[in-house]
């Protein structure tokens, strides 16, 4: 009953999809768009709530489509119901940004119509039951935000981003079709039920986790498989790069939790698996933070800050099928909460960044974070939402980035009573990657809010702007709440995820967290940790409070005007602030020089010359360079070479397919 | 098992694989066409004789479509779009009529070998017409392969479907539908190849492969 209701509300979706066909052409069309998708996503939200929190038993659905002989399988189980929360939690802010957003849009006929599309894609990925249905709704979903990746196809970066995305998506497909076509068997068993009941050779299971990390790890962005990610998020309208990031990614993680924790099943996994996911996760936090540094394009630096946070929700995952595997179920649960956590956590705090990049896109014109600055005096709403969302990522207290982080930091403080020698070394190694990376995501935000709101105007676009409409800042308002909420009521959130947990960690799961005093976090003992968000706000206000009275207490009321502290330049231009580059070299110097090559040449003209000094920074990106490139090249040349195949007379072409007729059926008689 | 039946069907299918031999070395436009219509009158007998023993009475609707169509209607239209094109006088350079049997004697060994083994559950007869099938079928290709002149392909590629049409026959019947719509097919392959010579020999006053592959571009880098 309530799988009809929801396959109702998605074909609603797509019916808006329709009419978002027709809806450029009315003056109010994008309005109406944007609100039915508001509605939708906010009633399938409350469903799924309903459904997670009640702890219900899975519910299934057949219908008569799809492939003749398999039917179409819809389920809506707990972690189906988790991803249905994040995705439609995602949407509704998204659509609520969009009804305000809708109005600057400049080709709203390239974005109405596949915005809801999408929105439906991602839903039902969630709940097919059957490697068709799944594959479907996949490649929907790709095919659809490719559309929307492509809405401002006249730019040619735009261009190049759809190309990469359109070929990494079917390579991520392909991936997932074998391993897809490994779980069936050679019996054909393509539902997800027969999947769960039958046991997989360790050979095949192996190979189905690496197939299923390659097809899901390019759609969420893992390391050497991002390269598309940093191009075609940012290319999209911004309330869709916030889906694609916030949500998008995370459909891409349930597909892997769904095919390794569900289908393959935790108890068949092996020590090494979880190694390989955990030095995947960390190489991948480490690598996309760094990338995000060397970023002075907004919208880009937070997809870069996606990669990063994707790594984290891995070495979650990894730590997890590392701990099923040695049957210490108490441990797994905590480090798939801590995963799980992060994935509800990065989806409300990467919308907000990525709304909040599009309110100041749409303010300035501009993405280059060295053409703007100062925002906070003309955005104040704008600034104060994304400095949360900067906190929020950079893992600060009492908001909700640092519960997922120190959960899972908890969950690797627990790996010496793994047995493995190598994960007893490897777990470690990866904390302090995850150490590495959350200071990096500090220091990165730090400039990304510096550059763009402090300081003064760069460029006349920022110098101009204005505050944006009433839909996005509250739609960004409403994800600062949540962000804040989940920071400071862990448990409740950990308790929402216990059914999810449980289903994947053959029941075990944390302990329930509601009766703990005061709204404490006690995820392993009240001996080892514990942590209390409200106690930290309160303890941050009241010192907050404390430190401002005392310092009007002590301070000199007198008025004193005088020259402010200027750095030796009384009357500068905004040229000689400190900018995002010059912000990024110590760690430019630190790191870039081994990960990226970073060469730096100044030219200083003699004295007398009026040429100014010039700094060069030359980047290097090792993953496209030593990987992505090689390929290129050599599929290039293998097209060049097989060109000839395209110029043969006909008698050519009657003598391959007879020689090969031949040969094939020599071979046939000589292999019997 | 040796009964007159099976003796009969084993000596309409062989001589289909005997006159493909006779089709690889005919250097006249003519000989070829008479040769082909031969052809197709053995299938329309081999055909004839399958609906007869298999008691499929659909069968005979295949022969009647062979021997109409493919002995009878096809040769002629041939013949006359030679005529009208001027070039039953022209000598096709067959390359060695010995080099070109050993080959196709190689061929046949080969479809005998590939197929007695895979059929061993089926019985005799469909065993050994799909066999000669399949060498009807490499001896068409080996036809197409070995001329220049267009109509020459023309014909290779309809005895290959006579090869085909055998094999249906062979293998208890297609059912009727899909060899209607294959006899039509082919015949519409007909008028669009006798359309298309006339359009090429007005461009390039020659149905020769050789001197159309002259005209190409050299688009080769």
């Amino acid at each position: 009953m309530l799988l009809t209701l929801l396959l109702v509300l998605l074909l609603v979706l797509l019916a808006a999809g329709g009419y978002g066909t027709v809806a450029p052409a009315r003056p109010q069309g994008s309005r109406y768009l944007y609100s039915v998708s508001l509605a939708v996503c906010t009633v399938l939200l409350l469903l799924a709530l309903a459904h997670l929190l009640s702890g219900r038993e899975p519910l299934h659905l057949s219908l008569p489509l799809g492939l003749p002989w398999l039917g179409l399988h819809l389920r809506l189980d707990a972690l189906s119901a988790f991803f249905l929360v994040v995705v439609n939690l995602g949407g509704a802010v998204a659509s609520l940004f969009g009804l305000g957003y809708g109005a600057h849009e400049r080709e709203p006929e390239r974005v109405l119509p596949f915005y809801p599309a999408f929105l439906a894609g991602m839903n039902l990925v969630l709940l097919a039951d059957d490697a068709f249905a799944f594959l479907f709704a996949w490649e929907f979903m790709s095919i659809s935000s490719w559309a929307l990746v492509m809405a401002h196809h006249r730019e040619p970066a735009n261009l190049r981003a759809g190309y990469l995305y359109l070929v990494m998506a079917c390579f991520g497909t392909l991936a997932l079709l074998l391993a897809f076509g490994l779980l069936a068997g050679v019996d054909g068993g393509y539902g997800f039920a027969a999947m769960r009941a039958s046991q997989t050779p360790p050979a095949l299971a192996a190979l189905v986790l690496v197939l299923a990390l390659l097809g899901a790890g390019s759609k969420a962005g893992l390391v050497p498989l991002h390269v598309w990610l940093p191009l075609a998020h940012p290319a999209a309208p911004s309330h869709v790069s916030a889906l694609m990031s916030g949500v998008m990614t995370k459909v891409a993680v349930y597909g892997f939790i769904r095919i390794v924790f569900d289908l393959l099943g935790g108890e068949s996994a092996v020590w090494w698996w979880g190694g390989l996911v955990l030095a995947a996760g960390g190489v991948t936090a480490v690598l996309g933070v760094l990338y995000a540094l060397m970023q002075h394009d907004l919208k880009r630096l937070l997809a870069y800050h996606t990669v990063e946070n994707i790594g984290i929700i891995f070495i979650g995952l990894g730590l997890a099928l590392a701990f099923q595997a040695n049957l210490m179920y108490f441990n797994a649960a905590l480090a798939l909460t801590a995963a799980l956590f992060h994935v509800l956590n990065h989806s409300l705090f990467k919308s907000l960044l990525f709304l909040g990049a599009g309110a100041v896109l749409t303010a300035t014109g501009e993405r280059d974070m060295e053409r703007l600055g100062g925002l906070i005096h003309r955005m104040p709403h704008t600034a104060l939402a994304f400095l949360i969302g900067s906190a929020a990522i950079s893992a600060l207290p009492p908001l909700n980035g640092f519960v997922s982080e120190w959960m899972t930091f908890q969950a690797i403080l627990n790996s010496p009573e793994l047995p493995q020698w190598l994960l007893k070394f490897l777990v470690p190694a990866v904390g302090a990657l995850l150490a590495l990376s959350a200071a990096l995501a500090a220091a990165c935000f730090v400039k990304a809010f510096g550059i763009t709101f402090l300081g003064r105007p760069r460029s006349p676009a920022a110098a101009d702007a204005g505050e944006t409409d009433r839909f996005s800042l509250s739609a960004m308002f409403v994800l600062a709440g949540l962000c804040l909420l989940a920071g400071v009521l862990p448990g409740l959130v950990v308790d929402g995820l216990g059914p999810v947990v449980g289903l994947l960690n053959g029941g075990a799961r944390l302990t329930d967290q509601y009766h703990q005093p005061w709204l404490t976090l006690v995820p392993v003992g009240p001996l080892k940790s514990s942590y209390n968000g409200l106690l930290v706000m309160l303890f941050m206000a009241v010192s907050g409070v404390a430190a401002a009275l005392l310092i009007h207490r002590f301070a000199s009321s007198a008025v004193r005007r005088g020259p402010a502290w200027d750095c030796g330049f009384p009357d500068a231009s905004p040229a000689t602030q400190y900018t995002a580059g010059s912000f990024a070299q110590p760690i430019r110097r630190v790191f870039g020089s081994l990960v990226f090559q970073a060469r730096e040449r100044v030219t200083m003209p003699p004295p007398g010359d009026l040429r100014p000094a010039r700094l060069e920074v030359e980047l290097h990106d090792p993953v496209w360079e030593r990987a992505y490139a090689p390929i290129a090249a050599a599929v290039i040349a293998v097209s060049t070479r097989a060109n000839v195949l395209q110029y043969l007379t006909i008698r050519r072409y009657l003598s391959l397919v007879f020689g090969a007729l031949v040969v094939l059926l020599l071979g046939m008689a000589l292999w019997r | 098992m040796h009964s007159l039946e099976f003796d009969i069907a084993h000596f309409l299918a062989g001589g289909m694989v005997v006159l493909s031999f006779l089709l690889l070395y005919q250097d006249r436009v003519y000989a070829l066409l008479n040769v082909f219509a031969l052809h197709s009158l053995v299938l329309a007998l081999a055909v004839g004789w399958q609906a007869y023993i298999q008691e499929a009475h659909h069968l005979y609707v295949t022969a009647g479509i062979a021997l109409v169509f493919k002995a009878i209607v096809i040769p002629m239209a041939l013949r006359r779009i030679v005529r009208r094109l001027g070039i039953h006088r022209t000598l096709e350079v067959v390359g060695g009529v010995g080099r070109d049997m050993l080959a196709g004697a190689a061929l046949v060994a080969l479809a005998i070998m590939v197929m007695l083994p895979v059929t061993v559950g089926a019985d005799a007869l469909a065993r050994e017409d799909l066999a000669f099938a399949l060498a009807v079928l490499l001896l068409g290709l080996l036809l197409m392969v070995n001329r220049h002149n267009a109509i020459s392909l023309v014909i290779g590629f309809m005895s290959l479907e006579n090869g085909l049409v055998l094999a249906a026959a062979g293998a208890r019947g297609m059912p009727l539908a899909v060899e209607i719509s294959v006899a039509f097919s082919v015949l519409i392959a007909l008028i669009v190849i006798g359309v298309f010579l006339f359009r090429i020999r007005e461009r390039f006053d020659s149905v020769d492969m050789q001197a159309m592959d002259s005209f190409r571009e050299s688009r080769l880098k």
